[in-house]
């Protein structure tokens, strides 16, 4: 097998490990941070369940970023929705026989692919265009839309100017989960490609990313505005409570 | 004192241009040693402030998940950029909320992330140096921790958090800032945030009791430690002697009057605020509630009602609970010992509109709506009451209940502009320990986003008064109301409404 296909073999272990672990660490550290007072943003649901409906509709449908800035919420939405579709669409290289829900995304897919690399135009461009967020954005903002970018780009490259091998491509990644590594074919755009979302993989546990795991643990959205009628407590604050005043 | 100016009304809404540096001279003035020292802080700033900084700031990132959530979580999309009323009025990027944050954000990422530690440049990281120390103590201070950008976040990051972090920290290292810690060292030695002893509490009173007796005839009482009354009514100091806040006062003890339900002020807890909050230390906050706790369990009362004040009513109703096991639900010995004493009909603690809107539906009082006819009212919805508390059983009744009782007790009623009102509510700019006469020129540009939705209702629909329930809007809005070419006394309280409006001699 060539030197690439072992090299790419062992990026995307690593890339796993690193994603996985790292995620787990930091969703460990926020699960394991209290929070001590109850500061849910008003008016909010007053039981669990509301808090749920809550979360799918900031999940979902980006909620309180549509009240803020219709621009933002169109472009931001549009690619993550794409991409949610995308990454649906890539499922296929993964198992083997593809069922057919799979199957039918296929098109959709494809078309999702244009639209993330215009969502993130649209992004990119507010930091250039509007002073309020060029003023705010840092070279990882931008590095970060151009890794997505580059990752649309070259992918879309492969669909419409050079086509790979996606049978061995899928071979080389079914080979990878069960442990049997296959050779990748030698392409430099896939090549490009994979090693672009091994890069994302990477430094999702160590950037901005982790938006994605900390919207769950955001207090002013995952608490229930119930006050009143339970007592609220976390560990370091009742210890004030056991050896302070009455 | 830098020049006071109001910026001119904008004709449209829009987010104005980044001014950078725009408000870099306003900063309030810093506490001195013995106000430092009365609370636990050092005096003055220590020699080794960058490492204490660092060491406190990874203590919160410990103890508050909120913290830790959101200096993680934020991408910089900038939703949050053109919401904070301080931007709007002074157009300083460093109070846009995202940048307000980053301030912080960047020495977390230096020392607590991999990638700061690495990238520093990459990430926006940057060490704490004593210029960006002196900008913490400079734009944290241009935070009145309203939450309206938490409204807006996708992950609903909330400024208030960072903020109150950041004051803790530079108390921490003997930066605190006088204004907020001066007023906790009076809560502590005196009762209440003005310092007014009890003594000449209680002649106060007495002087009510007279004012209102010869109003309307009726023997209406204003009684203090009274033990064994139904109701502890805690409220803001300002209401015992500052003017419009005095009216609501008035107006409570009516309602009481007539309802028939004994009430009793506290000199112990002769203050509903919480400065705590503002400086957002939680030993400081329990401290302050603690004095409620034992103010009810001496004097017996089986009901705690709160008067009008919006950041009081935040750490009422939301942290009452918590912090002196004022509320339900709690079973250890702590809590039980006063939800024993209370009465588990009511909610505990009660928001002073929430009792007079059950009396108004119980048709409990006489109220003659024509008394406030020569007013056309607004309501302002004050930020900690529409964005961090509640009032009756459903989401949003912060909302509808104040206006309830403002439609029962007056017949012309105006909405402001939607977007600047409920939830969307701007801050009446001089929140979360920022009132004080230094700070006035930030305070009266702060009050812009308000003063224009306020203009439109008066030049379109003949508003006269802008009702509110928060002790620091009245305060606020009678200083800088004149700026932006208002009457001062345009502002009051809801409970100056009703005051005006209800009929004691009608009713046994």
């Amino acid at each position: 097998m060539a030197a690439a296909s072992v090299l790419f073999a062992a990026l995307f272990y690593a890339a796993t490990a690193v994603l996985v672990v790292g995620l787990a660490l930091r969703i460990r550290l926020y699960a394991g941070t209290p929070a001590p007072l109850k500061i849910p943003t008003t008016p909010a649901p007053v039981t669990r369940g509301g808090v749920a409906l809550r979360l799918v509709r900031e999940v979902a449908f980006f909620e309180s970023l549509f009240k803020a800035s219709l621009w933002t919420w169109l472009f931001g939405w549009v690619f993550h929705a794409a991409l949610a579709l995308v990454l649906l669409r890539h499922l296929r290289y993964f198992v083997e026989p593809v069922p057919a829900v799979l199957a039918f995304v296929q098109p959709f897919g494809i078309l999702a692919g244009f639209a993330m690399a215009a969502g993130l135009a649209g992004l990119w461009a507010r930091r250039f265009l509007v002073d309020r967020v060029r003023y705010i954005s840092t070279p990882s903002d931008h590095l970060m839309l151009a890794l997505l970018l580059a990752i649309a780009g070259t992918g879309l490259a492969m669909k419409y100017l050079a086509g790979t091998d996606v049978v061995a491509v899928k071979s080389f990644f079914l080979g990878l989960m069960a442990l049997d590594p296959q050779p990748l074919p030698a392409d430099a755009l896939l090549y490009a490609h994979l090693g672009l979302v091994a890069a994302l993989m990477l430094v999702f546990p160590f950037s901005k990313l982790l938006h994605a795991p900390g919207l769950f643990f955001s207090p002013s959205r995952n608490q229930a505005d119930d006050p009143r009628e339970r007592r609220h407590l976390a560990p370091w604050a009742a210890r004030l409570e056991s050896d302070g005043k009455p | 004192m830098a020049d006071v100016t109001a910026p001119p009304l904008r004709p449209f809404p829009v987010a104005p241009r980044i001014a950078p540096d725009a408000m870099a001279a306003s900063k309030p003035y810093v506490a001195n040693e013995k106000m430092q020292e009365a609370l636990g802080f050092p005096g003055s700033l220590v020699d080794d402030w960058h490492d204490r900084a660092i060491a406190k700031m990874g203590e919160l990132l410990g103890n508050y998940r909120s913290l830790r959530v959101y200096l993680d979580a934020c991408v910089h999309c900038g939703a949050c950029s053109d919401k904070c009323h301080y931007y709007l009025g002074t157009g300083d990027p460093k109070n846009m909320p995202v940048a307000r944050q980053d301030l912080m954000r960047g020495v977390y990422r230096r020392h607590f992330t991999v990638a700061g530690k690495l990238f520093p440049k990459l990430v926006g990281a940057t060490d704490l140096t004593k210029d960006l120390l002196d900008d913490w103590y400079k734009y944290y201070n241009q935070c009145s921790e309203c939450r309206r950008c938490s409204v807006f976040c996708p992950y609903g990051i909330d400024t208030a958090e960072v903020t109150m972090a950041a004051k803790e920290i530079l108390d921490t290292v003997g930066y605190g800032q006088k204004y907020s810690n001066e007023i906790i060292g009076k809560v502590h030695r005196i009762g209440n945030n003005l310092g007014l002893p009890g003594p000449a509490l209680e002649d106060t009173l007495l002087g009510l009791e007279e004012d209102t007796k010869e109003e309307t005839g009726a023997d209406v009482k204003f009684p203090l430690d009274q033990k064994g009354a139904e109701v502890l009514l805690v409220t803001p100091s300002a209401d015992f002697f500052a003017e419009p806040h005095v009216e609501s006062l008035i107006g409570y003890a009516k309602v009481f009057h007539q309802a028939g339900i004994s009430w009793t002020l506290s000199s112990h807890a002769s203050e509903a605020g919480n400065f705590g909050l503002f400086i957002g230390n939680y030993e400081q906050m329990r401290t302050i509630a603690l004095r409620i706790r034992e103010a009810a369990l001496e004097l017996g009362v089986k009901r705690i009602v709160v008067g009008e004040c919006g950041h009081a009513w935040r750490v009422a109703y939301s942290f009452w609970n918590t912090l002196a096991g004022i509320g339900a639900g709690g079973d250890d010995p702590f809590a039980r010992q006063l939800q024993a004493q209370l009465d588990s009909r009511y909610r505990q603690p009660t928001h002073i509109c929430e009792l007079t809107w059950d009396l108004i539906e119980r048709g409990a009082l006489v109220l003659d709506a024509e008394a406030n006819d020569h007013r056309v009212v607004t309501f302002h919805d004050s930020c900690n009451v529409a964005r961090a508390s509640r009032m009756g059983d459903t989401p949003g009744g912060q909302f509808e209940i104040p206006r309830a009782i403002v439609r029962a007790v007056s017949n012309r009623y105006v909405e402001m502009r939607p977007g600047t009102t409920r939830e969307a509510t701007f801050c009446c700019g001089g929140g979360g320990g920022l009132l004080t006469d230094e700070l006035l020129d930030l305070r009266v540009k702060g009050a812009l986003p308000r003063m224009e939705s306020l203009r439109e209702v008066a030049d379109g629909h003949g508003v006269n008064f802008m009702a509110t329930i928060c002790a620091i809007c009245k305060a606020q809005f009678t200083k800088v109301l004149p700026y932006y070419g208002f009457d001062r006394s345009m502002v009051g309280g809801v409970h100056q409404l009703v005051s005006t409006a209800i009929r004691l001699g009608a009713k046994s």
